[in-house]
């Protein structure tokens, strides 16, 4: 059950297998309690993920996206994440200059096992895109 | 006569290369088009006018295992720079007939100031004074006031890199903190007002693909994701979200590595502001990593490279 009271929203999560993965099936074994709003894609490295994967989301559905890789300096393929990090902070500048709230996307890094941190990023930034509202309102509500 | 000189200075290299680039005569007197010389007796037919707005470079990845004789002015010498960076041209390949450049025209804003009356010839004065003579009689316009947006801020009227200048070295007079000054100012209104004005803009676009043909730096061509079924990246319907979704990919490609020649505008039918959203990118570049595509040859763009502390980027908190 969704821990925010509101009708779910579509988050979309590009998690990497090594680590923010493992750290939200960390999360799952412990039980901790998360809202159900994201759906998550399992991608090899956070280098990844192409900006363009995050725009495609957002264009066509997604109220808020979430790309999470291990921490810099961790990263299984050496640096896969520092090349994430550039191009990730790049798209998060560009965001607002095409008029999407920067705050539906957010990156971070969080290991395999930071449970806890997975827990309390996706409840807060799943409590951010519900303050934010759904992205695609006008749209749905004229069919 | 810069003309004449040109043509000197390619004659002068014309037996060490396979094809000179230059421009001619386009169909009518307003146009200039590009012109592949492999005959000495075809240097004749070479022009030098503010018409030559094409950005020649754009051939030389195609041209790469060909030894290539090219014009370039300031704008266009950028790219060749960035090719280099991307290792897309061997330079010892090319052989750069640079010219100083004043700005061009915009052949768009000429013909809106002649109501789109048929040009029948234009003159060009020492001054940046243009006559345009059409059937309704004779109009002068300024440089200035026809000129592509990029000419008003040009901060590099000599080209960077070249083998032969012809013509002597001009210094920019423009204040370089008036390249992004429309990029600023967009970035003052509101969010709505910018998703309302990237709507607008890109809802008129006929996905005719112009743009993306005319980028010397969009080099995946025929491979391009926006065309290949596997993976799907867009359909082919006509819709807004489709089309936004083309132009996410042509910047996203480019980011931090578009020179601004601004050919994708010219080449633009519809009048999008296609560049923006590049120059935009640039300038976080710039804010970001102290990055200018186009500059210097020993460079590496920035998304192609990394710090492991990077001291701009601040981790964000929710």
């Amino acid at each position: 059950m969704s821990d925010v009271a509101a009708r779910e929203l579509r988050i979309v999560g590009f998690l990497c297998n090594w680590c923010s993965y493992g750290g939200a099936d960390t999360a799952g074994v412990s039980r901790f309690k998360q809202p159900t709003d994201l759906r998550i894609i399992r991608v090899p490295c956070s280098g990844r993920v192409d900006p363009l994967f995050i725009v495609k989301a957002l264009l066509n559905g997604a109220d808020g996206v979430l790309v999470s890789g291990c921490h810099p300096r961790d990263c299984h393929y050496t640096d896969g994440n520092f090349y994430a990090r550039r191009r990730l902070e790049m798209l998060k500048r560009l965001l607002p200059f095409l008029g999407i709230d920067e705050r539906r996307f957010h990156y971070t890094w969080i290991s395999a096992s930071e449970g806890g941190k997975w827990q309390q990023t996706v409840t807060d930034f799943t409590k951010r895109v519900h303050e934010l509202g759904p992205l695609h309102a006008k749209k749905e509500a004229t069919p | 006569m810069i003309s004449q000189r040109l043509r000197e200075a390619i004659a002068g290299v014309f037996s060490e290369v396979d094809v000179a680039l230059a421009y001619q005569q386009g169909f009518d007197k307003l146009h200039a088009t590009p012109c592949f010389m492999t005959m000495p007796e075809e240097i004749n037919k070479l022009i030098w006018n503010p018409l030559c707005v094409h950005n020649l470079t754009s051939y030389l990845p195609s041209l790469k295992k060909k030894k290539v004789a090219v014009v370039v002015k300031g704008c266009d010498s950028r790219t060749i720079v960035q090719f280099m960076q991307e290792g897309l041209i061997n330079r010892e390949n090319v052989v750069i007939i640079g010219i100083p450049c004043n700005g061009v025209i915009s052949v768009n804003k000429v013909l809106h100031e002649t109501n789109h009356e048929p040009i029948e010839d234009i003159t060009f004065g020492e001054n940046g004074e243009i006559t345009v003579k059409t059937l309704k009689g004779e109009k002068t316009l300024l440089l200035s006031d026809v000129c592509p947006d990029k000419c008003k801020t040009c901060q590099y009227p000599t080209p960077i890199v070249y083998d032969r200048l012809v013509g002597d070295p001009i210094t920019s007079d423009k204040s370089p903190d008036s390249v992004y000054a429309d990029i600023k100012e967009f970035e003052n209104k509101t969010l709505e007002e910018r998703l309302q004005y990237w709507e607008q803009e890109f809802d008129r676009c006929i996905r005719c693909y112009a743009c993306r043909n005319a980028c010397p730096m969009c080099i995946c061509q025929d491979s391009c994701i926006a065309e290949t079924r596997d993976p799907h990246w867009i359909s082919q319907r006509a819709t807004l979200s489709e089309k936004f979704m083309f132009h996410m990919i042509h910047a996203l490609h480019l980011a931090g590595r578009c020179v601004e020649c601004g050919e994708c505008e010219r080449a633009c039918p519809m009048g999008i502001p296609v560049n923006k959203l590049k120059r935009k990118i640039n300038l976080d570049m710039k804010e970001l990593f102290g990055y200018e595509p186009g500059i210097d040859p020993e460079d590496k763009p920035p998304l192609y490279t990394f710090k492991v502390d990077e001291v701009t980027i601040k981790e964000h908190k929710i």
